[in-house]
């Protein structure tokens, strides 16, 4: 048999995917929810009731990680308990392009989640408005989803065969979302600046997006060995 | 074949950190601001720079065993890992009794390397755990081995990015080491990296001999047929080393 094209692969497994989020809602609704949800225990527990600048990036995108982590944590559970990995081993497939498209439908969720999440937290804390920072904070979210997603890719598959997957999966992850953290904390920082935005500094997105270079990189090397049986 | 040698071993490094030790207190000057508190210098940076070491060695390790499917290079690397977050325990007292006297905080977020060395310290506790939850063998050595390879190259990177932050305030060690580090500091300082390296290694190397002991009687006992049918097959975060079948 020849081995199917990586691309069908990855589209084939993509929509398989989404299809299944479809008819179950087991995470996205979940996660749009509690990302609305971290907003209003913010609120309370700083007892603020407008942020900008430092503090309102801070809490987006804590609150943004947080809701990823649910989805990191249900992505695979699928595959290792209905014997999906077994069919997708049985296949000619390149192991390889699981990881892609786990990557893909991780990019797809956050995508939705910040459609939802974004404009909730423009509402209920932002204090200045959204729109100026808007053509800056696209880019943000586009290289900090990357680095949510491949990490949560890598460290998703390497949770789900464990027993305490919903411990491991968070503990593991945390820490090695910190730096992209640390990098669109400080980029979005200067875009909420009020009354007036400030320009960003260009580390930010140079480290961002060599750091989601390595950790793809890494994913990419690793990921055939989580997969064998 | 871990054993061999364990002994002259463990005496040059008991006389050496001895050394260290009295080298340190006694013969290095006092620090002209700090006083005797930077002798604690002469521990905390060498156990730094071992413990970061240490798991960028396990991560190495960890690419042996998947490329090679050979059990020891998982037990080695779980080894490195385990000695490495005893001493990176050390590391963040030390760390932390240095910083109340010289900053007047047990803890300082405006340091870099503070931060991303507890950033990796949080990232390498969930190792254990991670093994403990696998129960088959080879696969909890094989994802075990992934781990390290990840994390074994977050150390690097996460230092790198974490510097990048804004505002530290953490001694650069290793430039005053070149630039105005006094002779017999930079002396006492080589001397304490040789030997908390001689600690590490020796340190490694008991635990690898106790490990192959203990598989090498258990595997004497199933020659025997005299299974412990008594003791429960337990779950264990350690690497068994059945699969890898040489007597070494």
């Amino acid at each position: 048999m020849s081995r199917p094209r990586s691309a069908t692969v990855v589209v084939a497994l993509l929509r398989a995917q989404l299809r299944l989020e479809l008819r179950t809602f087991e995470s996205l609704p979940a996660m749009c929810l509690f990302a609305v949800t971290t907003f209003v225990l913010f609120h309370f527990g700083l007892n603020v009731f407008q942020m900008s600048s430092d503090l309102a990036s801070g809490v987006l995108w804590v609150t943004l990680l947080l809701a990823a982590l649910l989805g990191i944590n249900r992505i695979y559970v699928a595959d290792a308990e209905q014997g999906g990995f077994d069919g997708f081993l049985l296949s000619p497939a390149e192991r390889s392009t699981m990881l892609v498209a786990k990557i893909l439908v991780l990019l797809v969720y956050m995508a939705i989640v910040e459609l939802v999440a974004v404009p909730a937290f423009a509402i209920l804390l932002l204090e200045p408005s959204l729109w100026n920072a808007f053509p800056g904070l696209l880019g943000v979210l586009a290289l900090g989803n990357l680095g949510i997603a491949v990490i949560g890719a890598l460290v998703g598959a390497l949770a789900v065969r464990t027993q305490a997957r919903d411990l491991i999966g968070p503990l593991m992850s945390l820490p090695l979302l910190v730096p992209v953290l640390i990098c669109v904390a400080g980029w979005t920082a200067p875009l909420f600046r009020y009354p007036e935005a400030v320009g960003v500094a260009v580390r930010w997105p140079l480290v961002l997006a060599l750091y989601d270079a390595i950790f793809g990189l890494i994913a990419f090397a690793l990921f055939d060995f989580l997969l064998e049986d | 074949m871990y054993g061999k040698g364990l002994r002259p071993l463990s005496l040059i490094t008991a006389a050496s950190v001895a050394l260290t030790l009295v080298a340190a207190l006694y013969w290095a000057p006092n620090d002209a601001y700090l006083g005797f508190l930077q002798k604690i210098f002469y521990v905390h940076v060498p156990l730094a720079i071992l413990t970061l070491c240490g798991f960028v060695a396990a991560g190495l390790m960890a690419i042996m065993h998947l490329r090679t499917r050979d059990s020891r290079w998982d037990m080695r690397s779980y080894v490195a890992i385990h000695i490495s977050l005893i001493f990176g325990v050390t590391v963040l007292i030390t760390g932390s009794i240095w910083a109340r006297g010289a900053w007047g905080h047990w803890w300082v977020w405006q340091d870099p390397t503070l931060v991303s060395f507890l950033l990796v310290m949080l990232l390498y506790a969930t190792y254990q755990p991670l093994r403990f939850a696998i129960e088959d063998p080879e696969l909890q050595a094989r994802y075990a081995s992934v781990f390290a390879v990840t994390a074994g190259a977050f150390v690097p990177i996460c230092f790198i990015v974490v510097r990048l932050a804004p505002g530290y305030v953490h001694p650069r060690t290793l430039s005053n080491i070149n630039g105005n580090l006094p002779g017999r500091m930079q002396v006492v300082f080589y001397l304490a990296m040789i030997s908390m390296t001689l600690l590490w290694v020796t340190l490694w190397r008991f635990e690898m001999t106790a490990k192959h002991v203990a598989a090498q009687i258990r595997r004497l006992r199933g020659l025997l047929g005299e299974e412990d049918d008594a003791q429960p097959v337990r779950r264990s975060a350690a690497p068994s080393l059945t699969h890898a079948g040489s007597p070494s």
